[in-house]
């Protein structure tokens, strides 16, 4: 089948490209654009691990496909770190809490809390085990993911009340 | 898993998304939020030749009251259902049977419309419709129709519902202010199938049941209207012994077949403890 002409944004960048309609996002993430924080783990639409921010949804990115991308505004893991290599809350809460063993699920969750926290940013802790209900962690046990998800939020809650 | 090779469409109005399937017939799907249809194309259970993509089409999505009716567009999203302050004072259950599908990814993806449109018996959304006695208002070239919901059902992915149709909105009556309702499901982990699952509507007055609607997912190859065990309900205080009728008949009603989710005898189990949990929490909630 012929290749489609799209144009999408992928962190903050415009990336404009060839795909064939029938490619999925997570190959064109991965194999075209060479992003390859969102990880394939089921290929089946379970496990999160290739989920990525579109127009502000988390999305499972091997249950998209690429055409229906274009003109879409897409964040993965690679564009939260700040321009100067900072780490985002997030990333910096995973570190200290031990969100990871393996870091396999990691770019997932960390794209997939980071939507939850910005539409509830004071989330309970029933709150953040439903929101990250579509991600599945074979190592941690999730006790440390909550933990670090609950901290970034304290730290960006306050950060923005100190901005106002 | 690669899909099988297909052309792409991405109509930007309902007219030329008609046209579409119009011209090319039986080989044309529309996809709405891909999250049913993406992965049977990725295991090549469906294989379209040309694929329809309805996401540009803003007329098809919205809730809006009418006064004796809830429109719902059909691309409206579960994510959307969940956080509608419209149907969570006037149609609770719809939020709450969304809550209930998949995961977070998933609910901001499928729509409605895709739920109900789709024929698969583990949809949650059929049994609901059927319970609130819901219509689909269907489109296409130079012609719409509307069908009760009630009517839609024929078998696993058989519906009535022809290639060159465009499932456009769906229309709720106006629940009774102050009804009882409940979607009770019974699932083996979050964003799994039902094994069984129930929906009931119903309103109280005085302290008896006027009226009752009970439907059931997954224990059939459609979803199932359980008049019977409504009819045993219908007239009583909901005590007891009408609500232990009820989970007879329901039970009885029940045809599922085994699979992973459990043998034959289990399913129509839950099916029954279902029913009890969903009639005991609508009473509760009834005023
Ligand atoms: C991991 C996972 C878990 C899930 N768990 C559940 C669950 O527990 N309960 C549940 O109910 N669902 C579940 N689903 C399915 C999910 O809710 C789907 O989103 C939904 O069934 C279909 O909606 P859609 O918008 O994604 O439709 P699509 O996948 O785009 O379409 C589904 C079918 O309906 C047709 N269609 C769609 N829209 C229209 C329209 N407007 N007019 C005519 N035809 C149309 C399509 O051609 C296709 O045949 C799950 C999905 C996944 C991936
Ligand atoms: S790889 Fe997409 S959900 Fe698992
Ligand atoms: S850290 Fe290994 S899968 Fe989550």
């Amino acid at each position: 089948m012929a290749k489609m002409h799209i144009v999408l944004r992928v962190n903050n960048r415009e990336v404009e490209t060839l795909a064939e309609p029938r490619m999925l996002l997570i190959h064109l993430l991965r194999e075209q654009l060479g992003i390859t924080g969102p990880h394939i783990g089921c290929d089946t639409s379970h496990c999160g691990a290739c989920s990525v921010d579109m127009n502000g949804k988390s999305v499972k990115s091997c249950t998209v496909f690429a055409v229906q991308a274009h003109g879409a505004e897409i964040i993965t893991v690679e564009g939260l770190a700040g321009a100067d290599g900072s780490l985002h809350p997030l990333q910096e809460a995973f570190r200290e809490h031990h969100g990871l063993q393996c870091g396999f699920c990691t770019p997932g969750m960390i794209i997939r809390a980071y939507r939850l926290l910005q539409e509830n940013p004071r989330p309970s802790e029933t709150e953040i085990r439903q929101g990250i209900a579509g991600n599945l962690c074979r190592c941690t046990g999730y006790l440390t993911i909550v933990r670090a998800i609950r901290a970034a939020a304290e730290r960006m809650a306050n950060a923005k009340e100190a901005a106002e | 898993m690669i899909p099988a090779p297909f052309a792409y469409h991405r109509p930007r109005s309902v007219d030329e998304a008609l046209g579409l399937l119009r011209q090319y017939g039986e080989g044309a799907r529309v996809v709405a939020g891909g999250h049913s249809l993406i992965p049977m194309m990725k295991l090549r259970l469906a294989q379209p030749e040309y694929l329809v993509d309805l996401q540009d089409l803003e007329e098809l999505r919205g809730i809006r009251s009418e006064p004796d009716a809830v429109m719902i567009g059909a691309m409206t999203t579960q994510h959307e259902l969940i956080n509608s302050a419209l149907l969570a004072a006037n149609c609770p259950i719809i939020g709450e049977t969304s809550l209930q599908i998949a995961d977070p990814q998933v609910r901001y993806c499928g729509t409605l419309g895709g739920n109900v449109a789709n024929g698969d018996p583990g949809n949650d959304m059929p049994a609901v419709m059927l319970a609130l006695g819901a219509k689909y208002r269907l489109k296409r070239q130079r012609d719409e129709r509307e069908i009760a919901a009630r009517d839609f059902y024929h078998g696993a992915f058989s519906r009535a519902l022809q290639p060159d149709e465009i499932l456009v909105s769906v229309r709720i009556p106006m629940p009774v202010a102050g009804h009882g309702y409940a979607y009770e499901k019974q699932k083996r982990k979050v964003g799994d199938y039902a094994t069984a699952a129930a929906a009931v509507v119903l309103t109280m007055s005085g302290g008896t049941c006027i009226s009752a609607a009970i439907a059931l997912t997954n224990v059939a190859d459609t979803p199932l209207l359980a008049g019977d065990a409504a009819d045993a309900v219908i007239g009583t205080a909901l005590d007891e012994a009408a609500i232990d009728e009820a989970v007879r008949r329901a039970r009885a009603a029940a045809n599922p077949s085994a699979d992973a989710h459990g043998p034959v005898e289990f399913r129509r189990h839950v099916a029954g403890v279902m029913v009890r949990r969903a009639l005991m929490r609508a009473k509760e909630r009834a005023l």
